[in-house]
């Protein structure tokens, strides 16, 4: 009997049949729905037989273009995810007033917060921003993909394999209970035995080595893939803040990956980097956390920044005002960003210098963003603004942000920080800076884009409900929160005392519920653009009148993205094209050299999820042989010398020809 | 005008393994310049740890802190093939880029966690499980 134990032990680790959820309605609920949706999608696509269709031209696609979308399609199923979390909170905080406990116990509550904090910044916004440069910047620069294709696809199973990992932690054992960033000592082994922050652990360093090896891939393309003639201060600004934030990504992850690295040492073998025992000190943890921490808002806000002036140039009809110092203020910003990381922890007890120290850098900080907004502003000055669907959302950012600048600064401001942190203040303002910063810009990208990567135009009806409910929603459900965080409302709090608070946790739940119908309404209007797909076909390629070259080639691009690298002479380097009266070459094509799909990046990501939940579950056999089959695989694929193709020239002839008989029939 | 070159190689990849850019020490000779250089930068610190060092501890830590610091120049100069002008000044460029977040971050984390320490309660300084 005590064999048979052990021998289960030895395969299972610590996981046993208790760790299903089975006697918590709430989550077999949801995954009974999540399995019959799951099954259903499954369904359709073994009935339509897609399989082969999606292994072969997406799973295992090494196009800069597809791993993109994919990206884009991680977030957004991701986004769902973390907003259900959203609202299950701002439900629970508007009922849980005196008798009533509302409906999640404090340790489910708990998951909840921290779930959706990891999954909104580590698995919606960063593969929306990853996704985005991936997409438009090769296009931008006239390359034909990135500097290491294969690389790409990795490092986007990677970034799947840590989602999954989060969302099986939903349904096997539980998630953290210890807020997105995992403060020890609560989170070593003594005080969070269970499994819940290994699974944090474990999902943030697969994922992480995709954000590092994609943010390496995009440098370098950036760096070394430029058309001829693309010096760097005629880049495109999406493209140069797609550079900064390459370059945040490769210096500041690996300060995630040793700090977590740490972490689970401190769990899994017993050390004491962050206990209170032999020299270790838990405030060594939320230092360097923090330091990767800070650049990490950067690297989501900085790419954003780029979608927005491209869209407030290509709207304005006018080149970005001040070029050269939105440059400089995103080279500032990027510098600067390694000199603020105290202000997240003024009151873990540093002296006034330290604090007068990083609350003054704080503040300078904002000035190279402030001089952003001004060189926005006055790029619409005067510009003939065509309020299309991404500007709307434009103005909406530039006004929304610019409040949570201001409540930054505030909190900037040590003293009133003591007052302010840990408040419902502090989560006012950086859901005003993310969601009027990163999602509204995000959600202006998909908007100008979505033409270029699918051919045709988003529906702006529903693109415009959409905007109308997630704007109103957001004011509805934040200010309140400032206003709560002034009155001492402490964050993370499932239950509360004084009566007279509810009805602002009422008007923070609307709020949310018209976030929902903005959810709705997104999801609406990709379904209603596919249906009406022909009448928003975009032919000409360039449907907003835009000013880059992602704009030159059709929509979508042709697999090579462009027949010719195209030579670039002026900034805006297609408006130039335009206004010279550029013609497109017929004839004369070449053979295109372009790498060949594998699916080793796929079964990678595969293997590295499952080693990873055996880390989780102490399943120590299972662990070793998903580690050799790492290895095995990633050296098996350097054998692998069958990787390009050329396309033939008659090919290329082709396509470029039925472009040609579409543009003349088209006029 | 003409807004197109012709591209026979417009695939990154495909360039990578085409032309050798090691820069002027990727010779025999460099390499064994390197690997002398090299070794002794190892063993002066081994024997100096070996043989007691100085008679403060710290003293000999930073010394050999200080080698480690040579050491890096030498494998970024021999091995690595860095100087001021490869890669179009990028190495050059990325390297100081490095060196000021690694200063920038060890310096603060020193300084922040120094400054945590000195206001500490007393009562709690006194504990020897507090102190560093």
């Amino acid at each position: 009997m005590s064999d048979h134990l052990d021998l289960t032990k030895l395969i299972f680790g610590r996981l046993t049949l208790q760790e299903l959820p089975l006697h918590v309605p709430i989550v077999l609920g949801t995954f009974v729905v999540v399995m019959l949706g799951a099954i259903a999608l499954l369904a359709v696509i073994t009935y339509y037989r897609l399989w082969g269709y999606l292994w072969r031209e997406w799973f295992t696609s090494i196009d800069h273009k597809k791993i993109g979308i994919m990206y884009m399609i991680l977030g957004i199923v991701m986004l769902l995810r973390g907003f259900s979390d959203a609202i299950m909170m701002r439900a629970q905080q508007a009922i849980a007033f005196g008798d009533s406990a509302g409906y999640l116990p404090p340790e489910h509550y708990d998951q909840i917060f921290t779930a959706h904090g990891v999954i909104m910044i580590f698995f919606v916004a960063m593969p929306m921003v990853t996704g985005m440069m991936n997409f438009v910047m090769p296009l931008q620069i006239g390359a034909r993909d990135v500097a290491f294709p294969f690389l790409n696809n990795f490092s986007f199973w990677m970034t799947v394999a840590g989602a999954m990992l989060v969302m099986s932690s939903l349904f096997i054992g539980e998630f953290a209970r210890t807020g997105w960033l995992a403060y020890p000592p609560l989170s070593d082994i003594a005080s969070s035995p269970d499994a819940g922050v290994d699974y944090y652990i474990w999902s943030l360093q697969i994922a992480g080595v995709g954000t590092l090896l994609s943010g390496i891939n995009l440098l370098v393309t950036i760096v070394k893939m430029r058309a001829p003639g693309m010096t760097l201060m005629k880049m495109p600004i999406f493209t140069w803040t797609a550079l900064c934030t390459n370059v945040l990504i490769v210096a500041a992850f690996p300060v995630l990956t040793a700090v977590l690295a740490m972490l689970a040492l401190d769990r899994y073998v017993g050390t004491n980097f962050f206990t209170t025992e032999l020299g270790g000190n838990a405030m060594m943890y939320v230092n360097l956390i923090w330091i990767w921490g800070h650049p990490e808002v950067y690297i989501l806000v900085l790419p954003v920044f780029g979608i927005f002036s491209e869209v407030t140039s290509t709207f304005s009809r006018k080149p970005l005002f001040g070029y050269a110092s939105m440059v400089y203020a995103t080279v500032v910003i990027t510098v600067l960003s390694y000199l603020v990381w105290l202000h997240h922890f003024f009151t873990m007890g540093s002296g006034a210098s330290v604090n007068s120290f990083f609350g003054i850098t704080t503040m300078i900080i904002s000035i190279p963003t402030g001089a952003k907004i001004f060189n926005w502003l006055f790029t619409m000055y005067r510009g003939r603004v065509a309020f299309e669907v991404p500007m709307m959302w434009t103005v909406a950012f530039m006004v929304t942000f610019v409040i949570g600048g201001m409540t930054g600064v505030m909190l900037a401001v040590p003293p009133a920080d003591f007052s302010l942190h840990n408040s419902l203040f502090l989560i006012a303002h950086f859901h005003n800076v993310i969601i009027g910063g990163v999602v509204f810009g995000l959600f202006a990208g998909i908007n100008y884009w979505f033409p270029k990567a699918f051919g045709y135009k988003l529906d702006p009806f529903w693109g415009k409900c959409s905007f109308w409910f997630w704007v109103v929603g957001f004011y509805f459900a934040f200010m309140p929160l400032y206003w709560l965080g002034f009155m001492g409302v402490t964050r993370r709090l499932s239950h509360f005392d004084d009566p007279s608070l509810q009805i602002w946790f009422q008007i923070a739940a609307f709020g949310a519920f018209l976030i929902l119908l903005g959810i709705i309404s997104m999801l609406m209007q990709f379904w209603v653009s596919f249906r009406r797909r022909h009448e928003l076909r975009d032919v000409t390629g360039d449907p907003w009148g835009g000013r880059t070259l992602e704009w030159s080639t059709s929509s979508p691009p042709p697999q090579y993205n462009f027949a010719f690298t195209p030579q670039v002479h002026e900034g805006d380097a297609w408006w130039q094209m335009k206004q010279h009266r550029y013609r497109r070459p017929t004839d004369g094509f070449l053979p295109i050299h372009m790498p060949l799909n594998t699916p080793a990046g796929i079964l990678l990501g595969g293997i590295s999820f499952v080693f990873g939940f055996a880390m989780i579950w102490y399943m120590w056999p299972l662990a070793a042989l998903s580690f050799i089959a790492l290895l095995a695989v990633a050296i098996g694929h350097t054998f692998n010398y069958h990787r390009e193709y050329y396309i033939p020239a008659d090919e290329v002839h082709r396509v470029e020809a039925s472009r040609t008989e579409l543009l003349a029939n088209h006029v | 005008m003409s807004a197109h070159t012709e591209s026979s190689h417009g695939h990154g990849e495909a360039d990578a393994h085409g032309h050798d850019d090691l820069g002027i020490h990727a010779t025999l000779k460099g390499y064994l310049t390197g690997f002398v250089l090299a070794a002794i930068l190892t063993i002066i610190p081994f024997w100096l740890v070996m043989s007691g060092g100085f008679e403060k501890s710290s003293t000999t830590a930073l010394v050999v802190l200080a080698f480690a610091a040579v050491q890096i120049v030498v494998h970024m100069i021999y091995f690595l093939h860095m100087n001021t002008k490869s890669e179009g000044g990028w190495n050059m460029l990325a390297l100081v880029f490095t060196i000021v977040l690694v200063v920038i971050t060890l310096s603060g984390s020193i300084w922040i966690m120094y400054h945590l320490n000195s206001n500490m309660m007393p009562s709690q300084m006194q504990d020897p499980a507090n102190l560093p």
